[in-house]
This record gives structure tokens, sequence and C-alpha cells, in this order.
């Protein structure tokens, strides 16, 4: 990478790997338990849903909506400061898990609650790529 | 077992917030403000063995119990660290009566305090940070602390069910009101309108820079007692009656609902446990981060239903010779935060109110009063009610 990247990133642990080479793969990865069959984001050791530690990785479709957001217009972490304002947000995947990411490619006034959108993939460093999301037109 | 009526808070003590710290150390906060409750309770150091502590957050240490005896020269018989962020103190309150139910004390004192530090406040608490799926999934997005978590739960709340930024403005200004009254508190000599609310900068939308708490130094403690040395103590004693815990999320993306919080599960069973309704209290002492903890508070406590606390706020006078007495103290919103000591004011404002000492902003006929504390992002809730003889 040309410029050190200033923000906080994430160290992948054994059981969270295979999201993050997904990620830098350009595929948005979720575990599945084999056991009661329910998607599982964040990656786990053992299924939230009925504790088999059973869990098998699914390629998701990177689809889903905005489920709320709010625009940051102060920092909080020094790596963001020439960012603000940025859209933070809980998309619900169309899998039916929820995560925390930023909304891209819009103008943060324009983002609202149910606007469909799809992953994109940022490179952060040569191991990290974000999962971030953009509007997508609805289909 | 039972709770009801097992133990009293018989002594409170609280350090006036300040935007100014001192540079004392935090331990020595917390034994200020310990001692200050022991004496309020009419009762020597020998005759408390109970000791309970919420971690501070500006300074970590493990064994925070074992440090505060040690300094005390307190050899407690029940001792615990509660660590369930805003929600602390008021799950130390029910700790300490269900310790005494059993035996293991007869008086206990809970204790919070911290000292405002902007450097260490979103930093690493010490050690190694843990490795948690907060540092990794939500992070490296720039999510600010409780802020935007917060701000998330108000833009989902103004999504479903149509409240206004008006709406939240006027928890902020009804708790001003009775700050206003309240010398202690950070903006006691400074008065605030529904105007000035809406135009203070957006921080995290939709929530204003005056809808979101001030940290500052402070600390504050209560002693809980069993029922005769209750009895024989200088001020009205303040059981409890009913209380109430649980726990749903850590990162918001986690939580089951975010409009609905714990708090539909804790009130209930603490009305429940004290035999009254939200209709039979006097005075609403709640956890006040932002204006939208308040709203969402109400609704799930059964003050009103759920999606109207918007249009409630406005209906309704929250402040102290008011309809709906709440956060007479000023809330932390207008008293100040001074870390887990933020959520123990509400404790010690039921308190001061159900014994009749809460001066120029006493609630006429203050008899119950439903007491939240709220931690995380509405993670964590503990519910108690409280009540004057």
């Amino acid at each position: 990478m040309a410029q050190e990247y200033r923000k906080p990133l994430p160290q992948p642990t054994e059981t969270s790997r295979p999201f993050w080479e997904g990620a830098r793969r350009g595929e948005l990865r979720l575990q599945r338990c084999r056991s009661c069959g329910e998607y599982v984001f964040y990656p786990r050791s053992l299924c939230p849903h009925c504790l088999s530690p059973e869990l098998g990785w699914t390629t998701a479709s990177g689809r889903g909506h905005v489920y709320t957001y709010t625009v940051v217009r102060r920092p909080a972490h020094p790596g963001f400061r020439d960012e603000v304002p940025y859209v933070l947000a809980i998309v619900e995947l169309e899998e039916g898990p929820r995560l925390t990411t930023n909304i891209v490619g819009v103008a943060p006034e324009e983002v609202r609650i149910g606007m469909p959108v799809e992953a994109v993939f940022e490179p952060a460093t040569e191991e990290i790529t974000l999962v971030k999301f953009r509007p997508r037109k609805e289909t | 077992m039972e709770l009801r009526r097992s133990a009293a808070i018989v002594g409170i003590g609280e350090l006036r917030p300040s935007r100014h710290p001192d540079g004392r150390p935090v331990l020595e906060l917390l034994a200020e403000v310990a001692r200050l409750a022991i004496a309020d309770a009419g009762l020597e150091k020998g005759d408390v063995d109970g000791l309970l502590v919420a971690p501070p957050l500006a300074e970590h240490s493990l064994m925070w119990p074992t440090v505060l005896a040690e300094y005390l020269r307190m050899h407690p018989t029940f001792a615990e660290t509660v660590d369930l962020g805003g929600a602390s103190a008021c799950g130390m309150v029910w700790r300490a009566a269900a310790a005494i139910r059993a035996g293991l004390c007869r008086a206990a004192v809970c204790v919070t305090g911290d000292v405002l530090d902007p450097d260490s406040f979103y930093g690493p608490r010490g050690g190694r940070p843990a490795r948690v799926p907060g540092r990794e999934f939500e992070s490296p997005f720039g999510p600010m602390g409780a802020n935007s978590g917060y701000a998330m739960i108000a833009m989902r709340h103004m999504y479903e069910f149509g409240t206004t930024s008006r709406q939240l403005a006027k928890v902020a200004v009804d708790q001003r009101v009775n700050a206003n009254a309240n010398p202690d508190a950070l903006f006691f000599d400074r008065p605030l309108t529904i105007e000035e609310v809406l135009a203070s900068p957006l921080v995290c939308d939709p929530l204003h820079l005056y809808e979101i708490v001030m940290p500052c130094t402070g600390a504050a403690a209560v002693v809980v007692a069993a029922p005769e040395i209750a009895r024989r103590g200088p001020h009205r004693p303040v059981w409890l009656l009913g209380a109430a815990e649980k726990l749903t999320h850590m990162s918001l993306a986690q939580a089951p609902s975010l409009t609905t919080s714990p708090i539909a599960y804790t009130a209930p069973r603490a009305f429940e446990m004290a035999g009254v309704t939200p209709q039979d209290i006097d005075l609403v002492s709640v956890y006040d981060c932002y204006t939208i903890t308040v709203v969402v508070t109400l609704e799930d406590a059964g003050f009103c239903p759920k999606g109207r606390g918007g249009p409630f706020v406005e209906e309704h006078d929250l402040t102290y010779r008011g309809d709906l007495p709440l956060n007479t103290h000023g809330g932390q919103l207008s008293f100040g935060q001074a870390g887990l000591a933020g959520g123990m004011s509400h404790v010690t404002e039921a308190a001061r109110q159900l014994q009749g000492r809460a001066g120029q902003r006493q609630v006429r006929n203050c008899e119950l009063a439903f007491v939240n504390g709220n931690g995380g992002i509405m993670s964590e809730e503990v519910s108690l009610v409280l009540g004057a003889d």
C-alpha cells in the first residue's frame, strides 16, 4: 500500500479467517449452522441459535437493505478525521443477519432506512478488505 | 427467597460533578464518596460488611473491591465488581439486597465514580485489548462510541413511529428545568429551550449536541442495609420493592430489536414484584445518556404504548412540578455523567425524593419511584421500584 492505513484494522482469528479471505476475493461469506440451518454473522466458534459447533461457510448474495444509519459528523478515532461526515449503518442482509458497515457511493443526506444496497469490497491493506455497501437498483 | 423489602437504601453520598478534574486518582473519589454514604446512613465503617464497586472507565485496575477495601481498611464478607455499564448502579442495589437476604452481609456500600479523561474515553482500557467481535466487525467502520449507536436507535424509532427531533428535545429541556433547581448540576445556571437544542450541532444524525450526555468527574454511592438497620437509621428507609435485570447484546447489529429494549422485560417484572403499576409511580428516575433513551424507556416500562413516547413527552410536564416528574436532578444530560456514577445519580435522586430531602425540587407526596439503569447501547437493563414506608 502506498499510504499507511490509519483507521482501526480487524485482527482476524482462526474462526473468522474464511470471512476475511472471502472479502479479499470479493465475496461476502456467512456461516450457516449444519444443525439448525440458521445463518450466522459475525463468525463464531459455535452457533448462537442452537450452540452446535458444526458451522459451515456459504457465500451470501451481498444484497440487503439499510436497517438503520447515522451520519457521523465528529470522528471518535483520528483515522476518520478526513472522512467526516460519513454514513455508519446497520445493513440487514437478504439471508437475515445484520451487520455494521458504511454506506458509500451516495451523499449522506440521500441515505434512507429501507434503501436497497449491495456489498462493495474496499481493500484497506493487502490482508484486509472491508465489506461496505452502496445503493442498488431494486430487482 | 424474596427481594421485596429485603433491604433498604439508608444513606447516600455524591460528589458534585465537575468539568475540571483536580488530578486526584479515581480511588480517592471512590473512598470519599463511600465515606459520605456511610456517614449519611448514620453508620460506622465497622457496621458495613458488604462492598460493591463499578469499574471506573478512566483508570483500569483488577479487583477494585479489594483495592478500595484495603484503602478504607475494610474487611467485607461480601464483595463484588458489578460491570453492567450504566446499569451497574441499579444492578448493585439488588445484588446488595440479595446478599443481605442471603445472610452474607448486613450493610453494603455500593460505590461508583470516575474522572474525566477524554483521551481514554474511546481508547483501550489497559492490558491487551480483548479479541472481541466489536473490534473486528465494528471499529473498522468508525462508530463514534455510544453516540452513533443511540443515533441509529433514534433514526429507526423515527422511521417506525414518526418520532421527531422536537419531541426528543422536549426531554432535554424539561430535565434542564430540573437542573436549574439543583445547585449541584453542571448546568444549574444555564436554561435551555427546544429551539436551542435543535440549533445545536448535529453530532450523529439525528442527535444534536444538547441531546448527548456531558462526561465529567464525580462519584456517587449508596448504603443498602438490612431492615433492622434501616428502621433505626436517621432517614426514612428507601425500600427495594421490585427489581429485574436482562442483557441482550453488545453490538447494536446483534440486538433483537432496535426500538424495543430489554426494559420491556425488566420493568413489568419489577412492577409485578412490587405489586404496583406505572400509574402508581410518583417519580421516574431513568437513565438518560441521550434523549432517545428516555423515550424508549418510557414506552418499554409501560408509561405509554410502544411508539407513543414522542407524543407522550410532549403531552406531559416532566419537571419536578409537573404531572410526571422525571429525572428531577436534571438527569445525566444536565447533571453530568461521571462514568458509572451517572447511573447511580438516578438512584441517589430517587432516595433523596423518597426521603423528602430534595430541597427546592422536592416532589410532593413522593412515595414510589421507578428507577432504570441502562448500559451499552440499550444492551443491559436493570429496573428497580423503590418505595418509602
